[in-house]
């Protein structure tokens, strides 16, 4: 019995490992079939599903709804964008070894005040947070640039061994940066996969499945969201300090509360309850979206249509459906 | 040898006393029922044991160390753990990860993040084997939510379990399930506990069952305890039979 069981999860676990390898060697190869542009949009994509990966521990694992994951990314955009004006250095790693800590920082700050309280409260607060760093990035120009904003030139990539310039200079950008982006998106799946499937990630599950029960295991629930929310803040903020370079400039959009809707959007789309879910919803999005703004000015109401949709036909997100589709398939085979 | 003792605890909600001055002694290794119609005050005795509530007045001792005012965390590390009433699972995830996830806490290894819950073997070989005490071994790998009613109640009671506690408070634990499953579970849960050497308090309102598998039954009527003692004394003691025939004492 208990050997069934082992070699079936094992299995299972060899079918995912299969198609993700399956799905990385697309990925890989994409470049050599699309052009520039293509690959912009795929590296937009892929940085929109580090964000909502992180976004989507605290919605989908820990049940806490933020509407200010906005900030993370932004500041995790505007700290390199500082970086580079006051410290001078065009490092990709220097942005990111940067980056990353002030991330986390802010969001171990910002968690610790958040998780203080659940549900709607929990909500209202990440997105009172969000909009005071959204002010005040908007005010302080001379420090941030206002409304304006800061630009970021392109940066070398692996301590100045690729650097950029000349005529084709953006791209050879974009190839090499496509890799890079994908790189460390593949360890981010890894490391958050490990993180939900390891006894932390399970209590976080508990929590969210019945608060009152997990606290009489002893668990302490405050502090493992909070855990959950510094690490859920510091992937989006990743993907704010990824993000900011192909795009070579970072304004106070990324902060303003309908960018962390985005987020919660991203998320919702590809399915909150599945770990694929915003992997998905990040690559879907990103496509919807541009192609939303160059069909119509109003691609703010399709996307709204699409989210009602979405709520009202496909609870589930899109990895939800098909996973039910491919159930029932199974079952009729 | 006494486990548990409470002095004098007093709890109120506006003019209810919920409880009313108890001195509750429970000793080590015994199977004891708390009993009486509702709204007698025994879920609020547990609640204010277990740290659900923090009584108005009055003290907790366990093995003589003074617990009133101890953090649920710290009580239930200190031995002391409970079902509810109510079923109260992680519907969501397996029957399976419900049972570990108490071991993960008890171990303090729920705060591991870097390795997979399902590849620590000594978790696992404990998950598998409290979920066969209570004869959940095929359902292993079944959301908790999907179990039926009595398996669903074994279930609650096994997470509990899990936590190697000295002192288990049992909230109804047949409650809901039809009069052969309450046998059933009975059954079960009272071999794994005593089997386990675990002092159990168990809140019931079916007399046949108290009678049957208690070795102490104490009864409570609006606050206070109105008798205790075996299940013989108990049967022979005419308050307490008034109390379940719904008459008016005799006092």
């Amino acid at each position: 019995m208990k050997s069934d069981i082992h070699s079936l999860r094992e299995r299972s676990l060899l079918k995912l490992v299969a198609a993700a390898a399956l799905i990385l060697l697309i990925l890989i190869l994409v470049p050599s079939l699309v052009g520039t542009y293509q690959m912009q949009l795929l590296i937009y994509g892929l940085v929109t599903a580090i964000a909502a990966l992180g976004f989507n521990l605290l919605l989908g694992y820990t049940g806490l709804l933020s509407f200010g994951h906005s900030a993370y990314f932004g500041i995790g955009a505007y700290t390199v964008a500082l970086v580079v004006q006051h410290l001078g250095p065009h490092s990709m790693e220097i942005y990111i070894l940067i980056g990353i800590p002030t991330v986390a920082i802010v969001s171990a700050l910002f968690g610790y005040i958040c998780v203080r309280h659940t549900q709607i409260f929990f909500g209202i607060l990440t997105l009172a947070i969000s909009q005071v760093v959204y002010s005040l990035v908007l005010k302080l120009y001379w420090v941030t640039g206002g409304s304006d904003g800061l630009r970021v030139p392109r940066p070398s990539l692996l301590l100045g061994l690729l650097s950029f310039s000349g005529p084709r200079g953006f791209q050879q950008f974009v190839t090499s940066y496509y890799y890079y982006v994908l790189a460390i998106f593949v360890v981010c799946v890894i490391f958050m996969w490990v993180i939900v499937n390891s006894p932390f990630g399970k209590t976080l599950q508990a929590i969210r499945d019945n608060e009152i029960r997990a606290r009489f295991l002893g668990i302490r629930i405050r502090r493992f969201r909070w855990i959950s929310f510094l690490i859920s803040g510091t992937f989006t903020g990743l993907a704010g300090i990824l993000w900011v370079p192909l795009n070579g400039l970072t304004t106070p959009d990324v902060l303003y509360w309908t960018f962390s809707g985005e987020i919660v959007f991203t998320a919702l789309l590809g399915g909150f309850r599945n770990f694929t879910g915003p992997i998905v919803g990040g690559m879907v999005f990103t496509y919807l979206r541009t192609y939303a703004v160059a069909t119509t000015e109003y691609w703010q109401l399709l996307l709204g249509v699409v989210l009602v949709t979405l709520v009202l036909v496909l609870p589930t997100g899109i990895v939800g459906a098909l996973a039910k589709v491919g159930q029932s398939l199974k079952g009729k085979s | 040898m006494i486990l548990l003792e409470t002095v004098n605890l007093r709890k109120q909600f506006g003019d209810t006393r919920a409880c009313d001055g108890i001195n509750f002694v429970v000793n080590e290794g015994e199977f004891l029922s708390l009993v009486g119609s509702n709204g007698a005050g025994k879920t609020t005795l547990v609640n204010l044991i277990s740290a659900h509530l923090q009584p108005d007045s009055g003290q907790i001792l366990l093995a003589g160390r003074d617990i009133t005012f101890m953090p649920v965390a710290d009580r239930i590390k200190a031995g002391i753990a409970r079902s509810f009433q109510i079923v109260n699972l992680f519907d969501g995830l397996s029957v399976f990860d419900n049972v570990a996830l108490s071991i993960f806490s008890r171990e303090g290894k729920a705060v591991k993040m870097a390795s997979l819950a399902e590849h620590d073997y000594e978790v696992r070989r404990e998950t598998v084997e409290v979920l066969g005490e209570f004869g959940l071994s095929s359902k292993t790998e079944i959301p908790a939510g999907g179990l039926a009613q009595g398996e669903r109640k074994l279930l609650d009671v096994a997470v509990a379990y899990a936590l190697r506690p000295r002192l288990l408070f049992l909230d109804e634990p047949t409650s809901g399930v039809s009069t052969h499953e309450k046998a059933q579970i009975m059954d079960t849960v009272s071999s794994v506990v005593r089997g386990g050497h675990v002092t159990a308090v168990v809140i019931e309102h079916d007399m046949d069952v108290v009678f049957r598998y208690s070795d102490r039954i104490v009864m409570m009527h609006e606050g206070s305890f109105l008798a205790d003692g075996t299940p013989d004394e108990i049967r022979a003691n005419k308050d307490v039979a008034s109390i379940l025939l719904g008459a008016p004492l005799a006092t």
